[in-house]
Parts: structure tokens; sequence; C-alpha cells
């Protein structure tokens, strides 16, 4: 295509004098957006459709039925599942709620020291692995063996456990140490668009600390909180990690382990897609709500940096104030991952901390002996480049032909880039399994299946950076290439390529690390031989190797936090903690 | 270097008709201005030039090929043109050196005729020791000249210019005017320069066309469209003005108060009774005591309202009798008291009719 785009000799009028032939006017944007719009067909709208169309399709037949809807809800085990996890996530969102709000006030607002490191460990709490949280609380507080409880039975010689991690608020805990940081995120910026002088105008007026804070600051951020509830509930209903190492022991049946079930023997694709189906309707119907919230005239007039923000001043109560970040921080991040970590070092974990007890033989099981961990780190962070990678190319694509408005019909592209934003993971993988895994296409048990269905899956997040990325270049940075002769592509190259990099790196990050560990997505779409770490994880808790679990955990841990440590180099400190979605 | 043609060229967008019936000559090594409000469509026209925006009517042709008409239009950049933007839109990827020279290496040109050709317009825009500087580390003022030079070293066929001195500050502006003028003068490039400024206007333009919702009210050469502006919005938009309404009578103008033969005044009258006549308030004269008559109008009034502006006197005459009032501009030294009795003499000749 370049080829088309940039030949110098139609230079200084060398077209023919009456008609202008088709070669010299002829755009290559035009082939890129037919590309651009068939990869997103089979990316985006076939597994939804086919995820649709299966959910309505007899298994042999292949005729029309509602009858795997009878089949899903036909049981009240199955709808009590629904309704369970719809509590366990209002749950989440209480719990997230009460711990990110006040975090986010305290670094966002006030004098508080440590302002630097609560941000940071709100950050790792978000970018660990929250089924390796899931881990690290089973070590801390499961009946029996876990530290708190031991400790707590050696100490008072009582029979009972203290705690119990395999229970409804054990679940919900997990849950929210991971899916708080949105909440974090979003309230923190919202108090940092408040401009002091929106609060210093109703104290001129006679309101009073108290009454400026319940009138003036809290209705400001009130929306963001509300947007990131949202957000943190969809998440948690639909995250598979944490409900399947400790829903069954709970005894606490969800809906991700109900799809998994009906995944399992015999397979029930059609039943199991018609189960999802309420879930993807929740999801559109509150993120739906979500953008109505946030998009309120007023609200999102808290843009403006101008004024100057002045913290308050929390005089005697600025070290209580830490120390709940610290609790907070312990929580949610600190303890579970030192316990994780420690027990990777241990022979047996249940033996706690001891010389004697510490070994690097877990390390070089997982690493160089195990049948399938090495080649699953291999996988994971092959698959979370090729995600991060195509995705942000395809994005690329899509958003500047958006911004650009170089054609008709380019909203359409957008849209389909940012629609698996509202699909579960794991109902995106059975959208892929319909679509993609049986004959004719037959990819199950290929890297491939994999591949799409990440790129898919992180495919909003790419568009999102893209689109903030091209905003920001003015489009008469490429006008100018144009009229001194260069084409549409040799803009791109030469002038918009560059000065995306900064954010296409952020973009790519920002992609890779989820996508390195995914687990919903790849739970149903894995085969027997292509694994990937998270799946790989799981099978060692089925096993019971909490010991080589916890080492192959650390080893993902320490390469996500590479990388994170990374962006933050090149991109700054917030490079996560800015959200745009 | 060609001739520019724009043959009854227009533009809509939707129902609205951004530009439209314009047509404009440019010989080759002109230089004209498309001068206006915001929203005239003199960017929209200048963009048709360009190729970054299609017509919907008429055609444009360089050197007599047509290269944009409603069914088929050359992508811009094979137009050899160049432009220079609002923004500059410097890229600040690349050094002073990279952006001036990337449109001679996009003619594949060898790299010695490259840097020498760089070095030239370098030079030429005062720019020579900046060469490995990046963008950012130029100020508003080297950043217009790095434009200016990365459009011209390619010797385009037709250069334009969008609003290029809006983002400097007043001083900067002034000099960049002489400047850009001076550089045309030297390199003779055919110009099309857009600008909302009328002084940027006539400082730098052979030929000034002055556009109003969508079309070409006239183009002329600065002096002409100042002395003998053909319509009411060119009247007011170039300088200040007075309009005075008349009426036809035989052989005679007739206006409130006093009346002028039609052969005194330049130009042709349009048709019809009722006419508008625009008259400079520079071109007015005030006095304290009663003039001698001679062939001029003598009309007497009062002083309404005065302001000093510095340079001048800014005053507003109101005719005995009731007839409008009209405002001249006087001298520093010529000082007349508010509300003082005066004498306001008027030179037929000055009295340009307008459509």
């Amino acid at each position: 295509m370049t080829s088309l785009s940039s030949s110098p000799d139609g230079l200084a009028g060398g077209a023919p004098s009456t008609r202008i032939s088709w070669a010299s006017r002829f755009q290559p944007a035009s082939l890129l957006w037919l590309a651009l719009a068939v990869i997103l067909v089979v990316l985006v709208v076939a597994p939804i459709s086919q995820l649709v169309i299966t959910s309505f399709t007899h298994p042999e037949t292949g005729a029309f039925t509602l009858q795997n809807y009878v089949e899903a809800y036909g049981r009240p085990r199955h709808v009590m599942a629904l309704f369970n996890t719809l509590k366990m996530g209002a749950a989440t969102v209480v719990l997230s709620l009460i711990f990110a709000v006040p975090v986010a006030w305290a670094c966002a607002r006030t004098d508080m020291p440590g302002r630097t490191f609560a941000r940071l460990a709100m950050l790792g709490a978000f970018i660990t692995p929250p089924y390796l949280g899931a881990v690290g609380w089973i070590l801390l507080a499961g009946p029996n063996a876990g530290w708190i409880n031991r400790m707590w039975v050696e100490l008072t010689g009582a029979t009972e456990p203290l705690v119990n991690i395999f229970s409804f608020w054990g679940i919900v805990l997990v849950m929210a140490s991971n899916t708080f940081f949105l909440i974090f995120v979003f309230t923190t910026t919202a108090f940092e668009m408040i401009n002091s002088e929106m609060e210093d105008a109703a104290n001129i007026l006679g309101a009073g600390t108290w009454k400026t804070a319940a009138k003036i600051t809290f209705p400001l951020i009130m929306p963001a909180i509300l947007g990131g509830a949202l957000l943190t509930f969809l998440i948690s209903i639909a995250l598979f990690g944490v409900p399947a190492l400790l829903s069954i022991p709970a005894r606490y049946p969800v809906v991700v382990m109900q799809l998994s079930e009906f995944f399992g023997f015999p397979l029930q694709v059609e039943v199991a897609a018609a189960y999802s189906i309420p879930l993807l309707l929740i999801t559109v119907a509150l993120l739906g709500l979500q953008r109505l919230i946030l998009s309120r005239r007023g609200y999102t007039a808290v843009s403006g940096k101008g004024g100057e923000r002045r913290l308050v001043k929390l005089g005697k109560w600025r070290w209580p104030m830490f120390g709940y970040v610290l609790l907070v921080a312990s929580v949610t991040l600190v303890l579970p991952f030192f316990v994780l970590i420690l027990a990777a070092f241990s022979k047996v974990w249940t033996s706690g901390f001891a010389l004697d007890n510490l070994t690097l033989r877990n390390f070089i099981y997982v690493l160089f002996e195990h049948s399938t961990s090495q080649k699953a780190l291999i996988a994971s962070v092959s698959l979370g480049a090729v995600a991060a990678t195509v995705g942000i190319l395809l994005a690329l694509g899509v958003a500047y032909i958006v911004q650009r408005k170089l054609l008709p019909g380019a909203g359409v592209l957008a849209f389909l880039c940012l629609a698996p934003f509202v699909i579960p993971g794991i109902v995106l993988a059975i959208g892929f399994y319909a679509a993609y895994a049986l004959p004719p296409v037959a990819l199950y048990g290929t890297y491939t299946l994999l591949a799409l269905a990440f790129i898919t899956r992180f495919l909003p997040i790419a568009f999102s950076a893209s689109a903030a990325g091209i905003r920001s270049i003015h489009p008469e940075m490429e006008e100018a290439v144009r009229s001194l002769g260069g084409g549409r592509l040799t803009a791109v190259r030469r002038v918009v390529a560059p000065l995306l990099q900064r954010t296409l790196a952020g973009g790519w990050l920002l992609i890779f690390v989820p996508a390195a560990q995914e687990l919903s997505t790849a739970i149903f779409l894995v085969g027997p031989t292509t694994r990937v770490v998270s799946v790989v994880l799981l099978d060692m808790s089925e096993e019971g190797r909490l010991e080589l679990l916890a080492a192959l955990g650390t080893v993902l841990l320490v390469i996500i936090v590479a990388v994170v440590a990374l962006g933050i180099r090149i991109m700054g400190r917030d490079f996560m903690l800015r959200r745009e979605l | 270097m060609t001739d520019l043609t724009l043959r009854d060229l227009g533009r809509r967008f939707g129902s609205f008709e951004a530009v439209r019936d314009v047509n404009l000559e440019l010989k080759s090594g002109e230089f004209v201005s498309l001068l206006g409000p915001s929203g005239c469509g003199k960017t929209t026209t200048l963009r048709m030039i360009a190729g970054f925006i299609e017509p919907t009517a008429g055609t444009i042709e360089l050197g007599g090929k047509v290269i944009a008409s409603p069914s088929a239009s050359l992508p811009p950049e094979k137009r050899g043109m160049s432009m220079i933007f609002q923004s500059y839109a410097i890229w600040p990827n690349m050094t002073v050196f990279e952006n001036v020279a990337f449109g001679l290496k996009l003619r594949k040109l060898g790299r010695d005729e490259v840097r020498k050709r760089v070095g030239e317009i370098l030079e030429i825009v005062q720019l020579g020791e900046l060469a490995d500087r990046y963008p950012a580390e130029l100020s508003g003022g080297q950043q217009q000249r790095v434009a200016l030079a990365r459009a011209v070293v390619i010797r385009p066929a037709v250069l334009l210019l969008d609003e290029p001195l809006s983002n400097l500050d007043a001083n900067l502006r002034e000099e960049m005017r002489f400047e850009i003028r001076r550089m045309h003068d030297e390199l003779k490039i055919t110009t099309v320069y857009v600008t909302h400024d009328q002084s940027e206007a006539m400082v730098t333009s052979d030929r000034i066309a002055v556009m109003n919702r969508g079309r070409i009210e006239q183009i002329d050469r600065p002096v002409d469209l100042y002395m003998r502006p053909r319509t009411r919005f060119v009247a007011s938009f170039i300088g200040r003005t007075n309009f005075l309404e008349a009426k036809r009578d035989g052989d005679r103008l007739v206006f409130d108060g006093f009346s002028v033969p039609l052969a005194a005044v330049p130009g042709p009258l349009p048709n019809g009774g009722a006419v508008t006549v625009s008259v400079r308030p520079h071109a007015l004269d005030l006095s304290a005591q009663r003039p001698a008559g001679g062939d001029r109008i003598v009309l007497e009034g009062r002083i309404a309202r005065r302001a000093f502006l510095g340079d001048s006197w800014n005053y507003v005459f109101a005719p005995a009798g009731g007839a409008a009032a009209l405002t001249v501009t006087a001298a520093p030294n010529k000082v007349l008291d508010d509300s003082a009795a005066a004498w306001l003499t008027i030179d037929p000749t000055q009295l340009v009719p307008i459509a």
C-alpha cells in the first residue's frame, strides 16, 4: 500500500488535464477500512452473535429452541447461583467503598504522610492477580491450617477457627481486595479535579466546613464514586479466579462456577450460552446506567484544573489516617502476598518461617521440571505481548480513521472496538468457543484461539489509549506532510507514529499486565496442551500443591511487577492511575 | 510556477453553503489574500485549493489542468503545493533541519542537494544556527520561520498560508508581515494568504479578495479596496467609514442637507433612485470657522462627541438640521471643543457610491 500512496511523480500538476485518473485519486485508507472491518467482524461480531445464536440452538438438531434456557434456569439451584452472585457483587462493592473512598480522599486532599506509598500500595493490590490473593488468604485464613487460625488456637486453646476464608465474606474480602482500586482511581481523579475555589465560594457565602463537604465536595465526587462502584460490581460478578478457589468449599454457588459446570462433563455449550445471557444483559444495562450518571451535565464540568488545590490539614489525625491506609494495604496486598511468597520458599508451607524450612526447590521445579508450568509461563507472556501488540495496532487504525473522519461509517468500527467492554471475560470465552472451537474452524486446543479471545477482551483498553493519543496530535501535523507531497501513510509513519510512541507504550503495558494473568477468558478455551499460567495455577490448587503454586505465582508476580515498574519508568507514576473509560 | 484559477467554486456542508460562486485568477507569482471575518468561507476556500476539502461545485485549475472538481479531486500530496498552518504544525519529533528537509527527501533529492537547499533557506529565514534544535527549544517566532522555510524550500507551485500570524504577539506579527512579503519578493511564489486582519493583508498582498458569507465581495489592489470599496460590507470591513443615503434627482445627487452634481462623484452609479455613499473619516475636514467655499460642500453643525486616541482625534459631527451624524478623524493638533460649533468640508471626489 505504501507504494501507491507516496509516488512522487504526481507532483506539481502531473495529473491528466481533463480527468483525474483513478490511480492518482486512490486513497489507501479505504482498503484499510475494509481490512479493519473484516478483522472486527471476526473478533467481535462473530463471537457475540454466535453466543446468542447458540443459546437458541438445539444441541443435536440445530433447530431453534428455548430448551437451553429452560435447562439453564429450570432448576432452583441454578437460579440461586444467579442471586448469590448479585448478592456477592453488592457486598464486594460495599467493602470496596470502605477501602477506597477514605484512602482516595487522604491521597488527593490531605497532608497525610506517605501518600505516594499509599498510591503504590493501591496499585499493587490491583495489578496482582486476584486468584493469587485468594491463595494467600487460604494460607492465612484456611479454617484448619491457616496461619491466623493456628496462632489463634495456640494462643487461646480454642477449638474453633477464628476466621474462615471459605465463606461468603471471605470471597467478598478477596474480591474487594482487587476491585476496590477502580473506585480508588475514579474517586482520586474526581477529588483532584475539584478546585479549592469551588469550596471557597461556599465558605464565603457562609457555609462551614461540614456544610461545604456535604453540599459541594461530596456531590461533586458522587458520580465518580457511583461509576467506580458500578464497574466494581460488574467485574466482581464475572470474576472467575476467586470463586474457583473459594466458593466450592464455602458452599456458595455462583454463576461463573455454574458456567464452568456446564462446560465440564457432559459438555453443554448451548446451556452455558443461555445461562450467560442474563449476565451479559445486566452488564449492558449497568454500563448504560454508568454512562448516564457520568455524562450528566454539570458533573462532567468538574474539569479545569485551573485553580489551586489546597490540602486539608489533618493535624493530630495525620497518623491515624495513615494507619488506616496501612490497614487497607495489609489486608489487600501485604499480608496475602507475604505469606504467598514465604510459601514459595518453604518446603512445607504449614511449618511457617524457619531456616530449615527454606528451599529453592519449588522454583526449580516449576521453572524447569514441571510438565506444563514453564511452557505456560512462556505462553502467557507471549499471549500478553500478542494481545497488546495486535490490539494496539488494530485500535490505532480504527481510532485514526474515527478521529480524522476519514471515511463514513467509522463510528461503527469504534463501536465494535469498545463493545467487548460490556462482555464479561467468561461470557466472551463461551462466544469464542461457540464460534471457533469446533469444526469447520476447529481452533480448539490452539494458541490462536486464545490469542484471538485475548485481543478481543482487551480491545477497549487499546482503543481508548489510541484514541486519546491521536486526539492529542493536531491534524495540521499530518496535513503539513501531505501538503509537502507525502501520502497519508507517510504522515502516519513519519509523524503520527513517532509522536504516539509514549502513549502507545503505555497502552501496551495496560493490556499486557492483565492479559498475561488473564483467567476468566482462558478457562474455557485452553486445551490439554495449550495452558496458560493462570490455568496451571488453578490446576495446582486442585492438586493441593500450594508450595508449587506459590512459587509459580511468585514468578508471575515478578514479571508483572517488573513490567509495571518499566511502565512507571517510561510514563510516570500515574500511568495506570488514570482512567478514561 | 503556474496560474491558479478558481471557477465558480462552491462547497456545501449539508444544507450550509460555506463557499459559493468563487471566481479568482492568480497570475504566476502573484500574492493574493483572502480577507474576511471568521466564518466567511476563506479557510474553506484555501483548504479546497490545498486539497483537504473537495468542492461541491466548480473547478480548481492549476497551470490549465483541472485539479479539483465535484467529480474528482487530486489528493493534497499530488498537487505540488505547500501550506503554512495556523498551528505551524512543526513536527516536534524532528529537528529544524529534518523538518525543512522533509519535503525534499520525499522528492528523492540527493543528500548534498538537500543539505544545500535547506542551508540556503535557513539562511533566508535567519535560522542557520538553529538547524539542530528541536521545535520545543524554539520561540514562537522561530517556529513560524521554520514553517515558512519548510513550505518554500520545495519551491511549491502555490504557497498557501492559513492565518499564519494569528498565534504571534503583536510586535512579532508586524515584523513577520514584512518578512513574508520580503520572502515573496525574493522567491516569487504564487501565494494565497488567508487572514482576518486587514493590515496583514494590506502589507503582504498584490491583491486582496474580500470574502463575506461564502462569496467574494470584491477583488482589488489594497489601495483601490480602501479608496473605492464597491459594497457596503467592504467599505465597513476595510477601515472605518460613514454611510450617507442619497437620491438621484436629474443630474444631481441629493443628500440630507446638501447635493452634488453626479459628474463630481467618481465611479459608476448603481441604477435606481436611492444611492448609498461611503466617505472615510479621514477624507472629511473639520474647522472652527466657516471655511472659504469653492466647489467643496460645507456643512454647518457642532461637535456631538469627541475622543482623543493619541495619534488622532475622533470627532462625531452633528450637522445642523438633524441629518445623520458623521465620524471625522483629525490630526492631534486640530482641537475643537465638545459641543462647539463647527463646519465640515466634504470633497465630492471622496464620495464613493456603493452597491
